[in-house]
C-alpha cells in the first residue's frame, strides 16, 4: 500500500511539473491544434459526409480547384488552368505538369477519369453522386440506364488535359469542384487494398493513405487524435509553412472550450452558445464571428390539413419577430433571415420581404377560417433533442402564442427519430438548418424542387420548378440571378419553410494562427495558414 | 470453488446469447437507421448502402448471419466508420477504459477504505464524521459537475494539469482518474465504514484485543478482513460499472475509449457497434461479478467452507 501511495504521488509530481502548452509548442514548430468537432466517419473522400470530415479531407487531397482564402470564387488547385466553351458546357481542364500523389507518383487527367468513375459507381454507395449529376450521362451510368463509362462526360484528352461534358451550362461547376467528393483518389492504392466498390479497404489508413494533398496522412489514433505531416510531394510544398496539423474530435463543446482555454487548441469548432454573449461583452480577442453560408428554419408540412393553407402558413411566418429572435434568443451575431437563400451567396442579392405584422397575420388567420368561435388546433414543432434548438422553440412557441394565440407543443426527439419522422412527413412544423455545399443560390433553391429529398415540406410549384431549370441552362449570370430571384419570390410567397436566421460561424481563434481568413462556406485550404506570434 | 466457477462460466454463454439476440432486435425496433442524415440520401443510393450491409435480408436471415459472425469471433463492420470493424474499435477503445478503470478502483480503494476504517475506528469523532460527510457529498456530486469542477481549478486557475486528453500531455491522466474514483471512493468509504463497525463488535476482535494483539493487528489481521466483505462485494458491479459508465468522464476529458463508442454508436444506429459493445460489456459485467463473488466466497470462511 505505502508503495502505491508513494507511486502515486510521484506520478501526481511528475504531472504538475511545468512543461510548455501544445499552443505555443505549436508556435515554435509550426504545429496546428485544430478542434474538430467530432471523430470523421473516415478519410474516403468519396465515401464520407460531414465537417469535420472537410476539414481533415483539406489538407490531404486537393480537387481541380481550392476555395479562394482571399474571397470569392475559387483558385487554381490541381488544376493550374482551365477554358470553358462558349455555350457553357464544355470544360478543358490544364493540370499541372508538376502535380503528384503523396507517394510520388504523376498526377493525370486519367487519374480524375477514374476517381469520378469511382464516385459514379452505384455499388460504391457514394452519398454524393448527385455532385457529378450535371455531367453529360453521369446520372444514367449511377442509376444502371448505361453501362458504359465512356458515354460519361469526362475523358482525359492526355496526361495533363481533361475535358468534362455538362449536360446544360452550370455557372457553379468551378466551385463545385473544391468539394471534397469530386477529388481524386490513387487508383492504384485502393485497388491495392479491395475493388472500385469496396468502402470497407483499408487503404485509408496510415501507412496505406495516398492523395495529393498539401500534408500526408501521418497518425489516426481512433477518438483522440490525427495527424498530418507536410507532403514534401505536393506541388507547391514550398508554400506550405505548417509542419504539422493535429485534429482533436472534441464532441463535447464545454470541453473544447476548457482546452481552448487551456492553450491547447489554437482554433476550436465552435463555441458554447451560452458563452457567446458573455465573450461578445467581454470584448475576447479569440471570438470570431464569420459570415457563413447557412440557413435555420422551420419547415411546414404542407401535406397537413391545417398547414396547407398558404394563408396559415403566411401568418405563421408574419407573426415571428426575428430581430428579437436573434438579440434575445440565440445572441451570437446570427442575421435575422427574409429568404432561404443567405443574401450576399456568390453576389445573389434576394429582395424577398418577410414581414413581422402580428395584425396582418391574425388577419389571415381569420381569413383561413379561424377565430374565436373556430379555434385553431393545437399546432407541435418538432426538433432534435439539443438546448438551441429548444430556446429557439420556445421563442417561436410563446411569439405564436402571443400573435395568434395559437396553442403550441415542443416536440424534441433524438436526432434519428427527429429524422426518420421529418423523412415520412410525420410532423406539422420542423426545425432545420441547410449549409451551402457550394457558392451559389442553386445549393438552396435546389432543395426545394419536387422530388428533390431534402424537400420534406411536401410542397411543389411548377413555376418555381422551371424557373430555376431554366436559370441553370442560361449561361448568363445576370440573367441567372434575375431567374433565381423570382423562383425566390414564388418560394416566400407559398412559404412551405419559414426561414429565420442566417448562421455564423462562432468559434475561438488563438491570435497566434495567421491565413486563417473568414470563408462563406467555412474552407480553409491548409497552405494559407502559419502560426506566427506579435 | 474451481466447480462453481466453470458452472458460472457455463452459464454465462445462454446469458450473453439472450442478450445478444435481445439487442439485436431491440436496435431494429428503434426508429431511424444507420444512414439516415441531415442530407438526406437518395432512395438509389439508401438502396446501394443497404445491399453494401446486407441490410436488404430478411431480419431472420441477418441474425442467423449475424450470430454466426460472432460465435466466429466476427462483430461485423462499423456503418458510421466505412473502413473499421467492430472488433477492431472495441480493442483500441478497451485498454483505455480499462486503464481509466483501473486507476480510478486504485483510488477509490486508497481513499473509501482507509476513510472508511478510520472512521469505524475513531466513531462519533470528527474523523468519523468529517471523512463520512466528505463522502456524503461525493456520493450526492454526479461526475459531470466534479470533472468540469475540478479541471476550472487544477486546469485552468492554478493551470497544474491539463485539462483534457489521455496520455498526449504530462499528468492529463490525473483529473479524470480522480473524477471517475471518487463517487466509488465515497461508496467504498461507506461501505467499510459499515462493515468494520460490524465486526468491531464481534466477540473474536474482543477475544484478539483479550489476547493481548496489538490494535494494528486486530484491525489489519482480523477486523479487516471481515469488515471488507462489503467493498468485495461491491467491487464487482462497480469495475463492471466504470467500464461501461466511464462515458461521461470520457467526454469530459476527452478520453478515447469504449465508452464513447457505445453511447454514440446508439446515436448513430450503428448496428453492429451497438450489439458488438453490448455483448462485450455484458460479458464484462458477468465476469466481474463472478470475481467478487469468488472473492468473497474466499475472504467468508463461512461461505468457503460451505462452497
Amino acid at each position: 500500500m505505502k508503495h502505491l501511495i508513494a507511486l502515486f504521488t510521484v506520478a501526481f509530481l511528475i504531472g504538475c511539473s511545468s512543461s510548455t502548452s501544445p499552443v505555443d509548442d505549436g508556435l515554435e514548430n509550426q504545429i496546428f491544434h485544430f478542434g474538430n468537432g467530432s471523430e470523421p466517419q473516415g478519410i474516403d473522400p468519396h465515401i464520407v459526409t460531414g465537417v469535420p470530415e472537410h476539414h481533415i479531407l483539406i489538407s490531404l487531397c486537393e480537387g481541380l480547384t481550392i476555395p479562394n482564402a482571399f474571397g470569392d470564387g475559387n483558385l487554381p488547385g490541381a488544376a493550374e488552368s482551365w477554358q470553358i466553351s462558349e455555350d457553357g458546357k464544355e470544360y478543358i481542364f490544364n493540370l499541372r505538369k508538376n502535380g503528384k500523389w503523396s507517394n510520388g507518383d504523376e498526377l493525370t487527367a486519367e487519374d480524375f477519369v477514374w476517381s469520378w468513375k469511382r464516385i459514379l459507381t452505384a455499388s460504391l454507395g457514394s452519398q454524393y453522386p448527385d455532385m457529378l449529376y450535371y455531367l453529360v450521362g453521369a446520372s444514367e451510368y449511377h442509376t444502371g440506364l448505361i453501362d458504359d463509362f465512356n458515354r460519361v462526360g469526362i475523358k482525359a484528352i492526355d496526361k495533363y488535359t481533361l475535358k468534362v461534358t455538362l449536360k446544360a451550362p452550370t455557372p457553379f461547376f468551378i466551385g463545385m469542384l473544391s468539394h471534397y467528393s469530386t477529388w481524386p483518389v490513387h487508383k492504384e492504392t485502393v485497388l491495392k487494398h479491395g475493388s472500385i466498390d469496396d468502402r470497407n479497404g483499408e487503404w485509408t489508413r496510415p501507412g496505406n493513405f495516398v492523395c495529393n494533398g498539401a500534408f500526408n496522412l501521418k497518425s489516426w489514433e481512433l477518438n483522440n487524435r490525427i495527424v498530418v505531416e507536410k507532403n514534401p510531394n505536393y506541388w507547391d510544398s514550398s508554400s506550405v509553412r505548417l509542419n504539422q496539423i493535429h485534429y482533436y474530435p472534441v464532441s463535447n463543446v464545454m470541453t473544447e472550450d476548457r482546452m481552448f482555454r487551456a492553450g491547447q487548441l489554437h482554433v476550436t469548432s465552435t463555441l458554447p452558445s451560452q458563452k457567446c454573449p458573455i465573450y461578445i461583452e467581454e470584448n475576447n480577442p479569440d471570438l470570431r464571428i464569420d459570415p457563413y453560408m447557412g440557413t435555420y428554419f422551420y419547415r411546414l408540412n404542407t401535406n397537413n390539413p391545417v398547414l396547407k393553407d398558404v394563408r396559415v402558413r403566411k401568418a405563421l411566418a408574419y407573426a415571428i419577430d426575428r430581430k428579437l429572435l436573434v438579440e434575445k434568443v440565440t445572441k451570437c451575431g446570427q442575421i435575422p433571415a427574409y429568404s432561404f437563400t443567405p443574401p450576399g451567396s456568390n453576389g445573389y442579392q434576394p429582395d424577398t420581404v418577410i414581414p413581422f405584422d402580428p395584425d396582418l397575420a391574425k388577419e389571415l388567420l381569420n381569413d383561413a377560417g379561424y377565430s374565436d368561435d373556430n379555434l385553431f388546433p393545437k399546432l407541435e414543432i418538432l426538433f432534435n433533442t439539443n438546448e438551441d434548438h429548444r430556446k429557439v422553440a420556445l421563442a417561436i412557441q410563446q411569439m405564436w402564442q402571443q400573435n395568434l394565440g395559437i396553442t403550441v407543443e415542443l416536440v424534441n426527439q433524438d436526432w434519428k427519430v427527429y429524422l426518420s419522422r421529418e423523412m415520412v412527413g410525420d410532423f406539422q412544423v420542423s426545425r432545420a438548418g441547410w449549409i451551402g455545399d457550394y457558392e451559389d443560390p442553386n445549393t438552396f433553391l435546389d432543395l426545394m424542387r419536387p422530388n428533390r429529398g431534402n424537400n420534406k415540406t411536401g410542397w411543389e410549384n411548377a413555376d418555381y420548378d422551371s424557373l430555376v431549370a431554366k436559370a441553370n441552362s442560361t449561361n448568363n449570370q445576370e440573367e441567372r440571378y434575375r431567374l433565381l430571384n423570382e423562383a425566390e419570390k414564388i418560394l416566400i410567397d407559398n412559404m412551405p419553410i419559414i426561414p429565420l436566421y442566417t448562421y455564423v460561424r462562432n468559434y475561438q481563434l488563438s491570435s497566434d494562427v495567421k491565413g486563417y481568413n473568414p470563408h462563406i462556406l467555412d474552407h480553409h485550404h491548409p497552405k494559407f495558414i502559419y502560426l506566427e506570434r506579435e | 470453488m474451481i466447480s462453481i466457477f466453470i458452472k458460472r462460466l457455463l452459464l454465462a454463454i445462454p446469458v450473453l446469447l439472450a442478450v445478444a439476440s435481445l439487442t439485436f432486435f431491440l436496435v431494429k425496433l428503434a426508429p431511424g437507421g444507420p444512414f439516415d442524415a441531415d442530407k438526406a440520401v437518395s432512395p438509389q443510393v439508401l438502396k446501394n448502402l443497404n445491399e453494401a450491409y446486407n441490410l436488404n435480408a430478411s431480419e431472420w436471415e441477418q441474425y442467423v448471419a449475424y450470430m454466426s459472425g460472432i460465435l466466429q469471433g466476427d462483430f461485423g463492420p462499423s456503418f458510421r466508420f466505412p473502413g473499421r470493424s467492430v472488433s477492431e474499435m472495441i480493442a483500441t477503445g478497451l485498454p483505455v477504459t480499462f486503464e481509466l478503470a483501473f486507476y480510478a478502483i486504485l483510488i477509490a480503494l486508497l481513499i473509501g477504505v482507509s476513510s472508511g476504517v478510520l472512521a469505524a475506528l475513531k466513531r462519533n469523532t470528527y474523523l468519523d464524521f468529517i471523512p463520512m460527510a466528505i463522502a456524503m457529498i461525493g456520493i450526492c456530486v454526479p461526475t459531470f459537475l466534479m470533472g468540469p469542477l475540478l479541471v476550472l481549478i487544477f486546469g485552468i486557475n492554478l493551470e497544474i494539469l491539463p485539462v483534457s486528453g489521455w496520455g498526449q500531455l504530462p499528468g492529463d491522466k490525473i483529473l479524470p482518474s480522480i473524477t471517475l474514483g471518487f463517487a466509488y471512493a465515497a461508496y467504498i468509504a461507506r461501505l467499510s465504514r459499515g462493515g468494520m463497525l460490524e465486526v468491531l463488535n464481534q466477540d473474536f476482535i474482543r477475544t484478539a484485543r483479550a489476547k493481548g494483539l496489538t490494535e494494528k493487528n486486530v484491525v489489519i489481521k482480523h477486523a479487516m478482513q471481515g469488515g471488507l466483505i462489503p467493498v468485495v462485494s461491491f467491487l464487482g458491479p462497480a469495475i463492471a460499472g466504470l467500464l461501461a459508465g466511464s462515458f461521461v468522464v470520457e467526454t469530459i476529458f476527452q478520453i478515447p475509449g469504449l465508452g464513447r463508442f457505445y453511447v454514440e454508436a446508439a446515436f448513430n444506429r450503428d448496428y453492429t457497434m451497438i450489439l458488438g459493445t453490448t455483448i462485450f460489456f455484458s460479458a464484462m459485467i458477468v465476469f466481474f461479478n463472478l470475481l467478487s463473488d469468488l472473492a468473497a466466497m474466499w475472504l467468508n470462511p463461512r461461505s468457503r467452507d460451505t462452497s
